[in-house]
């Protein structure tokens, strides 16, 4: 800490830092705070506010693990090969973070909604996406995928080709090689990537209203009570939603960082 | 036996092209080339994990040029070992054997024996990252060994370690090469390495293939300035080589006339080898044809050994022990004589 102090850049750059740290903590801290236990109680007692909590835990799990089977390949053979267009395939893999992501609902209506492609593809499978969870799996997936390709990304990066190369050597297939060499050694990436994935789902609002008002996860009901009911009434949902919150990313950060100095 | 025929790769930058050579079975084949001539991406080419862009690869006269890495049999181990970091000791040697379907029975009793081989069985349970130099340059040895390779391809096995270590690892190669009656590519840019471990070695340079033949002969009778200077011949020169008398052929080095035994007449390379060149402070009696006076313009000290260059001129660069050079009391600006045989001189 005395070496950090020694230089007066460093002095100003903390103190920046600091500013923006409590503008993080202030009101979530606050908030929290402020809130009786009571009443935090009685509000997850509450089915509605329950049944919304799982759901969006259950949601963003789904869109979570689709992400993994469907992203860890591509990130895989965008950290090992090149081709032309590459650069292009990896701006689209990051566009959901900078679209609107009310326009992104919009945009995913236009796809599987009841009359469009998706829609009818999956309407003989008895799977409906609008107003009902797969909407819900969805709009999570298209929002929060770019972390985990991204993430994954770069742990395969990391993974020395030669290590696969001498695996070939030793009689390992190119499958074999994957499972048993670059996949291990990415894991932590992409086990942190899948944290960040599930935490940006699980707070994923403006695509899933468009998508699914109902069944309603917890962002939409905290926001409908707040519109009909005011601060009061949505402040412990919302309190709810980031304790809950911050348990399992703490948790799950402290897995997946866990021996990273050893 | 391994051959390549006309085998041009493709590196981005360079191509490295037309390169053919034969490594018979049990041989201990060298490549010796600088930094960046293509060595490893040739030895990658031969294990199957780069593509080539014309030429073939045999394996036993079978032709192995689009068969996939792990269905040729032949190991590699890199410069930096890249063992598997995360498996421990064990598994890293036994991870060949495992994707060979053997029985537990048979993968223990296997990878016991390149164990007690190489002698590492204290270090089987740890992780290559505790690991020295050497210990894991041997981990990555018996990695390789323990699939029973058909071949072995070596890139830069000693360049990693500390003078001692690699003594000792140098030594440990041979023996088990000679042990196994293992095929041997080994690829160096370390000359004395290359003379003291190879069979036979093939120079690399500028995108292809120089010189290929024994130690000696590479030592001895480069083929072109490239390869005289890569084996650190030091006295290159070129000369106007006439008739003389016998057996012998005058080369004229501007007004110095040396004797040299060569068929070859007119302009051509010379090239002299500093160790076969006698320094002595009195004319030196012998039936050698060459001798020589000048003063001393350089002295490169070497510790044990010195390199002095002598104005003859053309400037000699001539190798003299310590010892010598303090009992003939050597110094800089002294005139000493230079004596040489007809037959040390190389012409080509």
């Amino acid at each position: 800490m005395r070496q950090i102090l020694r230089h007066k850049l460093t002095i100003v750059f903390l103190f920046f830092g600091i500013l923006i740290l409590l503008f993080i903590l202030m009101p979530l801290v606050k908030m929290v705070i402020a809130s009786d236990a009571g009443i935090l109680w009685d509000t997850f007692k509450d089915d509605q506010v329950r049944d919304a909590i799982w759901l969006t835990i259950k949601t963003a799990l789904i869109a979570t693990v689709i992400g993994l089977i469907l992203g860890v390949p591509l990130a895989y053979v965008l950290a090992r090969h090149n081709f032309p267009g590459k650069r292009i395939v990896e701006g689209v893999i990051d566009l959901p973070i900078v679209v609107p992501h009310t326009a992104a609902g919009i945009a995913l209506l236009f796809i599987f909604g009841r009359k469009f492609f998706m829609g009818q593809l999956f309407e003989p499978l008895g799977i409906e996406f609008v107003g009902a969870e797969p909407g819900i799996v969805v709009a999570m997936l298209f929002v929060s995928v770019p972390f985990l390709v991204d993430s994954a990304k770069e742990g395969f990066k990391a993974v020395d080709p030669r290590l696969e190369k001498v695996a070939r050597t030793l009689g390992a297939s190119p499958l074999q090689t994957f499972a048993r060499i670059s996949l291990p050694l990415a894991r932590r990436s992409i086990m942190a990537g899948s944290v960040m994935m599930w935490a940006r789902g699980l707070s994923e609002f403006g695509a899933v209203i468009i998508l699914a008002y109902h069944p309603m996860i917890a962002p939409i009901l905290t926001y409908e009570r707040f519109e009909s009911y005011g601060l009061e009434y949505s402040r412990p949902v919302a309190v709810l939603l980031i304790l809950i919150a911050l348990v399992v990313f703490i948790t799950l950060r402290t897995i997946v960082y866990r021996g990273e100095k050893s | 036996m391994i051959e390549i025929k006309n085998l041009t790769v493709d590196l981005g930058d360079f191509v490295l092209k037309d390169a053919s050579l034969k490594v018979e079975e049990g041989e201990y084949f060298i490549i010796l080339g600088p930094t960046g001539a293509g060595k490893t991406v040739l030895l990658e080419t031969i294990a199957g994990l780069y593509p080539a862009k014309s030429g073939q690869v045999f394996l036993d006269d079978q032709d192995i040029t689009n068969l996939e890495p792990e269905k040729r049999g032949i190991a590699f181990v890199y410069q930096d070992h890249v063992l598997f970091p995360h498996l421990s000791v064990w598994n890293n040697i036994v991870f060949g054997l495992k994707r060979r379907k053997k029985s537990k029975e048979e993968i223990r009793e296997t990878a016991n024996w390149i164990i007690d081989l190489l002698k590492i069985s204290h270090l089987v349970k740890r992780k290559p990252a505790t690991l020295s130099g050497g210990e894991k340059q041997k981990v990555a040895l018996a990695r390789a060994l323990v699939i029973r390779p058909r071949a072995l391809l070596l890139d830069e096995p000693l360049s990693a370690l500390d003078p001692e270590t690699k003594e000792t690892v140098q030594r440990e190669l041979r023996r088990i090469h000679d042990q196994l009656g293992l095929t041997i590519i080994h690829v160096t840019h370390d000359f004395e390495e290359a003379v003291s471990m190879g069979d036979r070695i093939a120079v690399i340079g500028e995108g292809r293939i120089v010189q290929i033949g024994t130690a000696q002969e590479v030592f001895r009778q480069p083929n072109s300035e490239f390869v005289a200077r890569f084996s650190m011949a030091r006295n290159i020169t070129v000369a106007d080589i006439q008739d003389g008398e016998g057996e012998c052929a005058f080369a004229y080095v501007g007004d110095t006339k040396l004797e040299v035994v060569t068929e070859l007449r007119g302009k051509h390379r010379l090239s002299l080898r500093p160790e076969d060149i006698l320094v002595s402070t009195e004319p030196f009696k012998s039936s050698a044809r060459n001798s020589f006076k000048g003063p001393i313009t350089h002295v490169l000290d070497k510790g044990s050994i010195l390199y002095l260059t002598i104005d003859v001129p053309p400037e000699l660069i001539c190798l003299v022990t310590r010892r010598s050079y303090d009992e003939m009391d050597l110094n800089k600006g002294g005139e000493v004589y230079v004596t040489f045989k007809a037959s040390a001189v190389h012409v080509f």
